[in-house]
């Protein structure tokens, strides 16, 4: 099993759900995060003053996923979510050893 | 007569709307989230501590005869001996004390100990507030700024603005810095607070401006055609000053900073209707106008010195109120026009040098006047309570240190009915809103 993990623009998640509901993921855990990359945020001006605003909002995805389907996964989501524009985010995958449903005690497979 | 008496009752509840709760909430928007209680309590509080205390013997300081810088306190104490019928004056000019006080907040945002501002407030306005009013609106012939040096102040230049502008100075000279300040960024945390304060410290402006009108013992016909015609004329300079000082501000910011904000606007508003505050009755409408483009401009560009020269003013009340109103108040001297309510030609009316040598002089006065007692005032407070708030209750917020509370629950996701913010919240409730619509067609 693997763990896709993504970063993307907020508002490009309502697509990539849909997107990853069509091919049939069935769930996701979705946080608010933020963060920069080489973009390094952008500037803001109050009453002459002017701000470095370094951190930007992005949604951050992470999906576990058959083995099978991990690069089917990650072409859905960087599809979905290019803008071709600065700052559309990562997507990375990492191994993941176990993966336990708290409801029924299924294990690996059977549990995703 | 009966029409100046509702008039005047109208005016006074705006003016007291443009401290609770126009003034808050523009200084509320533009404080951060952890302070926003405090800098709005800052100004409620105010108004419930001066509007006793100017009951009790403001209006007989101003206005129970003779004096220099101020009346007998005692002769119409707790408006013994005043009419009912006269108490609507008492009511109007006690919401100008409440708002010259609560002005001031805004430069000590977020650091200043609850305990010192409730102290701070009912001594200021009774040393320095109560007397400047008598000396610029008691225009008795020995009334310092109005009778013997004989300045034009319409509804408060001098006595409400310059005032508040000093006493923020010299409070934030001995307060010192908020932790951090400048290089942590302290971003306003609500700027819809902010232009909804703006746009209602306008509206209550025309009670403050246009209600200063002051009669001269005319009657009958005489009396309907002054409240007429010089109503007409305050309300109109009140409202083209602000157009011009809006745009003035934004062309300023545009020019330095490639973008006009929406604070800039709000900032405008204000910069624009405190200018004109003095001068409202005094110029005609060309005159108006260019006391608001000039405040405008040279307000957006005041705002910036503080960090030049060190002071952290935190809200800008300086950079607005008492730039804003030394401009407004001097620059009579070059606009006033003898058609306007002091019948004094100015410079580019053939008036000469003469009233923009009184205007300064007037300025002078109140800035020494405040400044000094301001000193005095709270470097009493700062040896005995203490001015400062502790350090620890500063970084974690003056709103629950002084206040036991918090202005947003935006974290309450995981105790209790709280919901999270933002997009994921939007994304939640259109899926609930699609699984009802299913359950309907079902």
């Amino acid at each position: 099993m693997k763990l896709v993990t993504a970063v993307i623009k907020p508002h490009k998640w309502e697509d990539v759900r849909e997107a990853l509901e069509t091919f049939g993921v069935t769930g996701m855990t979705v946080s608010e995060v933020s963060g920069y990359g080489r973009q390094k945020g952008h500037t803001e001006v109050y009453r002459g003053a002017e701000y470095d605003i370094a951190l930007v909002p992005k949604i951050r995805l992470e999906i576990v996923v058959d083995d099978a389907d991990a690069q089917d996964v990650v072409g859905i989501i960087v599809k979905t979510a290019q803008t071709g524009r600065i700052g559309d985010g990562k997507v990375w995958v990492s191994p993941v050893e176990t993966v336990v449903r708290v409801r029924t005690g299924d294990t690996d497979e059977a549990a995703i | 007569m009966d029409g100046y008496y509702a008039f005047m009752l109208v005016a006074t509840a705006l003016v007291l709307m443009m401290t609770v709760p126009a003034l808050a909430l523009f200084y509320g928007g533009m404080s951060r989230s952890k302070s926003v209680l405090n800098m709005m309590m800052m100004s409620y509080v105010a108004a419930a501590i001066v509007g006793i205390l100017y009951v009790a013997v403001g209006w007989s300081m101003g206005w129970s005869g003779d004096g220099t810088l101020f009346a007998n306190p005692f002769d119409l104490f707790w408006l013994d001996g005043v009419a009912t019928g006269d108490y609507i004056y008492v009511m109007f000019q006690m919401t100008f004390a409440i708002i010259t006080v609560a002005l001031i907040s805004g430069a000590v945002e977020s650091r200043m100990k609850f305990s010192a501002w409730v102290l701070f407030v009912p001594v200021w306005a009774l040393v320095v507030y109560f007397p400047l009013a008598h000396m610029v609106f008691s225009c008795t012939e020995d009334s310092l700024i109005c009778g013997r040096i004989g300045a034009q102040d319409y509804a408060g230049g001098t006595a409400v603005h310059i005032n508040a502008g000093i006493a923020a100075l010299v409070l934030v000279l001995l307060l010192g810095k908020r932790i951090g300040w400048p290089k942590e960024q302290m971003r306003p945390h609500n700027l819809t607070l902010t232009m909804l304060g703006a746009g209602l410290l306008w509206f209550g402006w025309y009670g403050f401006n246009v209600g200063s009108i002051v009669f001269a013992g005319e009657e009958g016909e005489a009396f309907t055609e002054r409240f007429i015609s010089e109503t007409g004329r305050t309300f109109a300079n009140t409202t083209l000053a602000t157009f011009a000082a809006i745009l003035g501000w934004l062309v300023i910011e545009r020019l330095v900073h490639k973008k006009a904000t929406s604070l800039g606007a709000a900032s405008g508003i204000v910069a624009g209707l405190v200018a004109i505050t003095p001068a409202a009755g005094a110029v005609d409408i060309g005159g108006a106008v260019a006391i608001g483009l000039v405040a405008g401009a040279v307000c957006a560009w005041a705002v910036s010195l503080k960090y030049k020269l060190g002071f952290d003013d935190s809200l800008d009340v300086v950079g607005v109120h008492l730039v804003g109103g030394v401009i407004g108040t001097v620059l009579i001297g070059v606009f006033s026009t003898s058609e306007g309510a002091g019948g004094v030609d100015g410079l580019l009316y053939g008036g000469g040098f003469g009233s923009l040598g009184d205007q300064t002089l007037g300025v002078l006065v109140a800035v020494v006047y405040s400044g000094v007692l301001t000193a005095v005032i709270a470097l009493a407070i700062k040896y005995t309570i203490g001015l400062r708030l502790d350090e620890e209750d500063e970084v974690n917020g003056i709103d629950l240190a002084a206040h036991g509370e918090s202005a947003y629950d935006l974290h309450s996701g995981s105790s209790g009915s709280g919901s999270s913010s933002g997009i994921l919240a939007a994304s939640t409730s259109s899926t609930a809103v699609t699984s009802r619509n299913e359950g309907v067609k079902a």
